[in-house]
């Protein structure tokens, strides 16, 4: 196949109609390292920019729907809470589970809201989704901080909760989100390009998964009341990353090596494929976005 | 042979027309049974070449067709031909913003494409800001900008608002410190599609000059798509000529612009620039309308210097009392110009003998860069037409020269139309 002539040239590039699904660019990636961290910063930076308040905005989002969770599931509704605080509860599973929603809703449209750069200029897509993880991570962190604060006021005033060990694992869980998150987002966009139907259907989709999560239950009541149905709750890769958590910081919920082993083995798998579907779509979607 | 900077062999782009996202899990699942059997995409064999004219029998257009070239290392090369003959369409496959439909480019040496002025500008951030963002997404890393910084400020020539969020910048600016920052990437290959166009003439000149700088003085690779021959002879020495999705030519660009104005003297799609009609019965008919050269050649487009001849002839079938022919140009449906036959010759109005008159009429080219349509009538005055054609024809009028003793003429210029001033110094 090679003749000598073109043996000699060595190309630094060969532009093809469909790239290998193993070559995952990560090279690539690697070399516009500069563009992702200046991507988070524009983020952060314009998204501010002439607001009043700037990042206090982070905490009314969570505050208010605690708040809301509080009266309605604790109250009205009477769902326990295993004893501990229902705002701290409430607070642990909704910041846990924004990071996750922020990271899955917005990859989930990256080719969409990008479109008019994707269609100028070249660099490695999978950039963005991983400026969405570090973006959300910025905002993971202001509302780690108010649950930090209420976890200290609830821990000064005396309520009945005590941290674990397993606090350590924390690093951990917030990884696993991260690319459960991105990975389903990722698979989500590769088919909004062909079928915008499903980004109506993930918005959905993603709030009502939250009630197959253990955000506003535990997963002990669910397993009681509901021994079936938890089998499914459990199945959801989320229920042990937010049972852990709640573990760690408060010493509730049920934690085990195995359900942790499971999701984060499902949040690789995930991942994986989202890459490769992602870098089969960005090639094309051009045209068709 | 081995200085090649980029070779494409085969290349061709289909797309689809029309609606796309209706039906296609169908067309999806037909593909996929097809791939399953073994046979070629049932989609893609029916394409034909991409002539806007033709209405094609499927909805699977070819924007490019088997294209193979070969770009030796520091040649300036101008991409011409007409829109929608898959200029932009070769850019976006050799910037990768998009990929081939078949066949393989390769490339020796890092690309910086702009076919756009400042993607991913961030209205909200500074200057600076968005000078960083800009050459991250254009693929340099921080140190290659921070180096070029400096030189990026001088070009844009933008140092006092450096700290200034770039919404707060006026259009000129914007697109300078823009163009600043893909000027000084350091890449071995630069792709440049019409971004000139904006911003005012000295700027352009700039814009130029450094390209012209990048191309020679540093040895690098230059792809260049204008529509103004002007700046692409004036920048280029090698030439490829696109048509309907099909290399024409490739060569020395002298060759190529003039193989390629020989070219357009032919209509565009349903924009006609000549048309006969059938004999009537009324009192009077049009025959014939055309647009030429000053020597007879029948074309649709024209420089801004060159002289706009219309061509009109008709039949009076009985003389009636009145009656006028009428011209009417309009640019971008604003009436521009509009003459009859009697404000030459007042004896028209007592109705023209019966029999066949042919007339001429001169532009004197006042005319600026743009899309002119025509409208013929046979009037009679107060009374309303006898016979006559609204925007039957159309022509363009385009900058293929450049007279920098006439720059009135120029599209950057204010103004609908020119004219030559006489500026005499008493």
């Amino acid at each position: 196949m090679s003749t000598s002539a073109t043996a000699r040239q060595n190309w630094d590039l060969e532009i093809k109609p469909r790239n290998s699904i193993f070559n995952l660019h990560f090279k690539e990636v690697w070399a516009y390292r500069d563009l992702l961290l200046l991507l988070v910063r524009r983020d952060f930076v314009s998204y501010y920019k002439q607001t009043l308040l700037g990042p206090v905005w982070f905490f009314v989002q969570p505050a208010l729907t605690t708040l809301i969770y509080t009266f309605v599931f604790s109250r009205l509704a009477g769902i326990s809470t295993d004893g501990i605080p229902p705002p701290l509860f409430y607070v642990a599973g909704i910041t846990a589970w924004n990071y996750f929603a922020d990271c899955l809703n917005k990859t989930s449209s990256v080719f969409r809201d990008n479109a008019h750069i994707f269609g100028k200029v070249y660099f490695p897509r999978l950039i963005m989704p991983l400026g969405i993880v570090l973006s959300s991570l910025i905002r993971f962190g202001v509302q780690m901080l108010l649950f930090l604060l209420m976890f200290g006021y609830y821990m000064f005033t005396g309520a009945h909760f005590s941290p674990t060990w397993y606090i350590l694992l924390f690093p951990l869980l917030v990884i696993i989100m991260a690319f459960l998150g991105m990975g389903m987002g990722m698979m989500v966009s590769a088919l909004t390009t062909r079928y915008r139907d499903l980004i109506f259907l993930v918005t959905f989709g993603v709030q009502l998964l939250m009630y197959g999560t253990t955000v506003i239950y535990p997963l002990s009541t669910a397993l009681q009341r509901y021994p079936e149905l938890a089998r499914f709750i459990e199945l959801n890769p989320m229920t042990p990353i937010i049972e852990t958590f709640r573990y760690g910081f408060l010493g509730s919920g049920s934690f085990s090596w195995g359900g942790l082993l499971y999701c984060a083995a499902v949040s690789v798998i995930i991942t994986i494929v989202g890459i490769i579907v992602f870098n089969r779509s960005e090639r094309s979607f051009v045209d068709t976005v | 042979m081995s200085d090649i900077a980029i070779r494409a062999e085969n290349i061709s782009k289909a797309y689809q027309l029309g609606e796309i996202g209706t039906g296609t899990i169908s067309n999806d699942l037909q593909r996929w049974f097809a791939r399953v059997r073994g046979k070629e995409d049932p989609f893609l064999q029916v394409g034909e070449t991409n002539d806007r004219t033709i209405r094609g029998k499927s909805d699977i257009v070819w924007s490019l067709k088997d294209i193979n070239f070969d770009i030796n290392r520091g040649d300036a090369v101008g991409i011409i031909g007409r829109n929608g003959a898959g200029k932009s369409t070769l850019l976006k496959l050799l910037s990768r913003v998009t990929a081939p439909t078949t066949g393989t480019i390769k490339v020796k040496g890092r690309i910086a494409s702009l076919l756009e002025v400042g993607t991913g500008f961030h209205p909200d951030l500074t200057g600076r800001e968005n000078i960083f963002l800009n050459g991250a997404i254009l693929g340099m890393r921080r140190y290659e900008i921070k180096s070029q910084f400096d030189a990026i400020v001088d070009f844009a020539g933008v140092e006092r608002y450096i700290d200034t969020p770039v919404k707060r910048y006026s259009s000129g600016m914007y697109v300078r410190l823009a163009f600043a920052v893909a000027a000084h990437l350091d890449s071995e290959i630069l792709i440049v599609d019409e971004v000139l166009a904006v911003g005012d003439y000295e700027f352009q000149k700039k814009c130029l000059g450094k390209m012209k700088a990048i191309g020679q003085g540093e040895g690098k690779t230059v792809l260049f798509v204008s529509h103004n021959m002007g700046s692409i002879k004036n920048l280029c020495s090698k030439g490829i000529y696109l048509k309907n999705g099909i290399l024409q030519q490739t060569g020395n660009i002298d060759t190529i612009i003039s193989h390629y104005q020989k070219d357009l003297s032919y209509t565009v799609g349903d924009e006609q620039c000549e048309i006969s009609f059938e004999p009537s019965p009324k009192q009077a008919y049009i025959s014939h309308l055309s647009i030429s050269n000053e020597h007879g050649l029948v074309k649709q487009e024209f420089d801004v210097f060159e002289q706009v001849v219309l061509n009109i002839k008709y039949f009076v079938n009985e003389p009636t009392l009145g009656f006028s022919p009428l011209i009417d140009i309009k640019k971008d449906g604003i009436d521009m110009f509009y003459s009859l036959l009697s404000d030459i010759d007042e004896t028209v109005l007592e109705g023209q003998q019966p029999g066949e008159y042919n007339y001429r009429v001169k532009l004197h080219s006042p005319l600026k860069k743009g899309r002119y349509t025509l409208t013929f009538r046979l009037s009679k005055l107060r009374v309303g037409d006898v016979d006559g054609y609204e925007d039957i024809l159309t022509f363009y009028v385009d900058e293929f020269s450049f007279d920098p003793t006439n720059k009135s003429y120029a599209s950057f210029r204010k103004g609908l139309v020119a004219s030559i001033f006489g500026w005499e110094k008493l």
